[in-house]
């Protein structure tokens, strides 16, 4: 077959089919693959929201979502886990944190981020229960949530300082986010208890 | 030119990262480690032999003077279904690699091989161009990947060679990837050379 000239006509008519068929192409793919991506998304943070309350990811565990300016609590009978939003080192560190009834971290994950390989993204096993900034079964009104070069109570990643300021920082915020919750009178749950 | 010969050009003669030097921004981006360089470089290399495919087949179709906006439509559609079905379907390998799939559409190795060699050839011969190129250009990523993360962590493939305190941070951060990069680029010519 000979090549199309480049006439006026030949152009609009070969623009519009391609855009035309690449439309049809990814609404098609768009439709079969929205359902999937969606179920993947709940089962994602259902085993996030089962695994920083410290339950059997196997378990069934019910709670009731309920969005707060940017912040997402899930509130079940074991406390409430909250997923709350900072700038890491490489753009937004999104974390997931489960605090008890009292307060205290009883675990955390993190869904979103962008920080380095090998550096600022540790904070995903840096702060677990057992690791050396083990921040689970600590209380923000007790500890101080900041890195020890802050005059924290937290150690740093190594190297990774920006990183674990915004990591504590999110958690700070989800703390702060959840006692205006449950005093809405905006005195912080950290002076009362004090 | 036989089709096995075209696979060999692509990785050795006219491999895209050491001897032709394009998609610099992935190549510099995302080698961080040796498994992110790797997975950026089987992704390309999927989109690299579908687009090639594609662009063979109706290159008489496509008159001359809008042919860049057609192959550009034919690359981003077939980037976008690759990551609404990994999303869906591969949600793991999608949650490491997700970052770097939108990054494929503006790497100019794809769009250089629909203008240099698909939009000349016949569609066996594009395919086997596009396995070619991006078989080079994944295995140069792993080994880029490889020795940044050596360097700068005291590990390959996640499994640790040495202390981990012995890595050079530097290179994993992005001044190490021009002196990686520069340094490899420098042997491969030599060896070129003889």
């Amino acid at each position: 077959m000979k090549k199309l000239k480049s006439s006026l006509i030949n152009m609009v008519v070969v623009l519009t089919l391609i855009t035309v068929v690449a439309g049809a192409a990814l609404a098609y793919v768009n439709y079969a693959t929205s359902a999937q991506i969606e179920k993947i998304k709940a089962e994602n943070l259902a085993k996030g929201i089962k695994q920083v309350m410290g339950v059997d990811l196997n378990a069934d565990f019910q709670y009731t979502t309920q969005e707060v300016g940017d912040y997402t609590f899930y509130q079940s009978d074991l406390g409430t886990a909250i997923q709350s939003t900072t700038n890491g080192f490489g753009g937004a560190l999104k974390v997931l944190v489960g605090f008890d009834n009292e307060g205290t971290v009883l675990g955390y994950t993190i869904l979103e981020h962008a920080e380095t390989p090998g550096l600022g993204a540790k904070a995903s096993d840096w702060f677990q229960k057992g690791q050396k900034g083990d921040i689970t079964g600590k209380n923000p009104a007790t500890t101080k949530f900041t890195v020890s070069k802050d005059g924290g109570d937290i150690d740093a990643i190594t190297a990774s300082t920006i990183t674990s300021r915004a990591f504590l920082l999110a958690v700070q915020n989800a703390y702060e986010e959840l006692n205006k919750q449950k005093n809405p009178d905006g005195t912080s749950g950290a002076t009362q208890q004090q | 030119m036989n089709n096995f010969k075209i696979i060999l050009n692509g990785i050795v003669k006219e491999n895209p990262t050491f001897v032709l030097l394009l998609g610099m921004c992935p190549t510099l981006g995302t080698t961080s480690s040796a498994i992110n360089g790797m997975s950026m470089g089987l992704a390309t290399m999927f989109v690299l032999i579908l687009s090639n495919l594609i662009i063979s087949l109706i290159k008489n179709l496509i008159p001359d003077m809008v042919r860049i906006p057609s192959y550009i439509v034919v690359i981003a559609s077939l980037v976008t279904i690759l990551q609404m079905v990994m999303q869906a379907y591969v949600p793991d390998i999608y949650a490491t690699l997700g970052l770097f799939i939108p990054l494929i559409v503006v790497n100019c190795i794809i769009l250089g091989r629909a203008e240099s060699f698909a939009a000349k050839n016949n569609p066996l011969a594009s395919i086997c161009d596009g396995i070619g190129i991006g078989i080079g250009f994944t295995l140069a990523l792993t080994l880029l990947g490889a020795v940044r993360e050596f360097l700068g962590t005291g590990a390959v493939f996640g499994f640790t060679l040495q202390g981990e305190n012995y890595g050079m941070l530097l290179f994993v951060l992005a001044p190490g990837a021009f002196i990686a990069l520069g340094y490899l680029i420098a042997i491969v010519n030599k060896m070129r050379a003889q």
